[in-house]
């Protein structure tokens, strides 16, 4: 972690806003942190007093239950104390209504806000209108870093990568709706810097060519791709963010796209299965797959934990020393 | 920067401890289980060495301990922090657990690592081994064993000075040095 000449590395970011920003030193310094911080959730005391007298407030613009306790609990183990803000759609402006929002809970003298937005970019804004620390838990079709993060920690974890971080030889397929997922960009962001390859599968509607400019291969062929792939990262199908037709019916999507028993016969016997959660069993993959040995799922969410509480302590950790930056 | 001990000399003192601990051990009477765990980034490898003396006391009961989460300074070196794994595989409820440390001065870490080993269980009794203690308290702690005691004075020690115990395989060679302070390690 410290080079051997110069300075030793220092963390300096306040925010977490996407994987986008980070470098790949960065990335594993954080991912190195909650591998620091994954043995306090095994441990008879499941808590420790890095941020004791903190204050963290979960600011949600969309519905989410899953990342909000993933977030809750790991602030908790941290011994912060945590503010739940729920905002449910309005119409009121979404731009106003966010600032206004994030004023009037830093006036109560928070030291992090745990955003998630249905807007793409409402936690750069965010960060911009508060002093204390912004963490992006999903904004828009942007990014979703801590997901993003918390997968390529699942990774290291299954292909015995713990100590570098480094997937350079590795090949991950991110199958299904590409185009409307912030966690495909996060971990595209992430598997790039880190080494690694990443093939982008779905149908033609759901995969824009410009993820190419993002130095991925495309294909709409998932038998092809299968056995050429380390890993597999299957997108949830967003039935509330497809608003047009994106494929002829759910079924037809589930034939050509979803993981089956029988497809996982093509594949790499060691291949680790991903999926973001709350997987739609039948459509993304088989029951059979989701829990079966190869089904990294539940290390995804025990993982989560880790991740986010590294990203609530860091971030906290460069409030005032660091230069203000994303 | 002098040094006030080589690789013999460190060797020598880690003896020392492990004789130390032994006494004690043997003093408990029987049937206690005894376990050594150091605190990072250097007690861990001097717990280690320990260990290769005390084969027959602590067998592989042997942990390092990152306190950074504990530390009573978070807010002060903020970015700085740094969080190691804590690595104690074997369970620690109704164990004479040795605590091991580089250098004792001030007694925060030790507050740190005994509350952190708190929070993992309920040890029978917590000892304290350092190779060098300096002296320079700020709270009520005291080590049960120090191989190299410098609160006489015997070796002055300016306010600016710092005592640093370098090990292999993390540091180049063994030695323990006094030298001005500069920034963080």
């Amino acid at each position: 972690m410290t080079p051997a000449t110069g300075q030793p590395y220092v963390w300096t970011h306040k925010h977490l806003l996407g994987l986008d920003y980070l470098s790949a030193q960065d990335i594993r310094f954080l991912l190195n942190t909650a591998r620091g911080l994954a043995d306090v959730s095994t441990r008879s005391v499941k808590k420790v007093p890095a941020l004791r007298g903190r204050v963290v407030v979960n600011l949600f613009f969309e519905s989410s239950t899953r990342t909000r306790a993933s977030f809750t609990l790991a602030a908790e183990r941290l011994t912060a104390d945590v503010l739940d803000f729920t905002v449910q759609g309005s119409s009121v402006s979404k731009g106003e209504t966010l600032r206004d929002t994030a004023r009037n809970i830093e006036a109560m003298g928070v030291d992090v806000i745990v955003c998630r937005h249905p807007l793409s970019g409402a936690t750069h804004q965010l960060a911009q209108s508060v002093k204390c620390s912004v963490v992006n838990a999903g904004d828009g079709q942007h990014e979703h870093p801590t997901q993003g993060l918390l997968d390529l920690y699942t990774l290291a974890q299954r292909l015995g990568r713990m100590e570098t971080f480094d997937f350079t030889g590795i090949t991950v397929a991110i199958v299904g709706d590409v185009a409307h997922s912030r966690v495909a960009r996060s971990n595209i962001h992430g598997l790039r810097k880190l080494g690694g390859k990443v093939i982008l599968v779905g149908p033609a509607t759901l995969l824009p060519r410009g993820f190419a400019d993002m130095g991925c291969e495309l294909s709409n062929n998932l038998d092809e791709v299968l056995p050429r792939v380390d890993a597999v990262n299957m997108l949830r199908v967003q039935f509330e963010r497809l608003t047009s037709q994106a494929f002829p019916s759910v079924r037809e999507y589930a034939t050509f796209f979803g993981l089956t028993t029988q497809r996982l016969r093509q594949a790499k016997p060691g291949l680790v299965v991903m999926h973001p959660g709350p997987i739609n069993r039948g459509i993304e993959m088989d029951s059979a797959v989701a829990d079966g040995a190869q089904s990294a799922v539940l290390s995804q969410v025990t993982n989560g934990l880790a991740v986010r509480m590294a990203t609530l302590f860091l971030v906290v950790g460069a409030q005032g020393a660091a230069p203000a930056q994303a | 920067m002098r040094s006030i001990a080589d690789q013999d000399g460190v060797a020598g003192l880690i003896d020392r401890l492990a004789q130390s601990i032994r006494r004690d051990a043997a003093r408990s009477g029987k049937n206690q289980v005894w376990a050594l765990v150091g605190i990072r980034s250097r007690g861990d490898l001097i717990a280690q060495r320990l260990a290769e003396r005390l084969k027959d006391l602590v067998g592989d009961r042997v942990g390092s301990l990152d306190i950074t989460l504990y530390r009573d300074d978070l807010s002060e070196i903020g970015a700085h922090a740094v969080v190691r794994t804590t690595e104690i595989t074997f369970d620690i409820d109704q164990c004479q657990v040795v605590l091991v440390d580089d250098v004792l001065m001030t007694g925060r870490s030790i507050r740190a690592a005994i509350q952190s080993l708190m929070d993992i269980g309920r040890p029978r009794r917590v000892w304290l081994a350092v190779l060098v203690d300096r002296g320079g308290r700020e709270l009520p702690i005291a080590p049960d064993h120090a191989a190299l005691d410098l609160t006489d004075g015997s070796v002055p020690i300016a306010e600016d000075e710092v005592v640093e115990v370098h090990l292999k395989p993390t540091d180049d060679k063994d030695e323990i040095l006094i030298r001005r302070k500069e920034g963080r390690r």
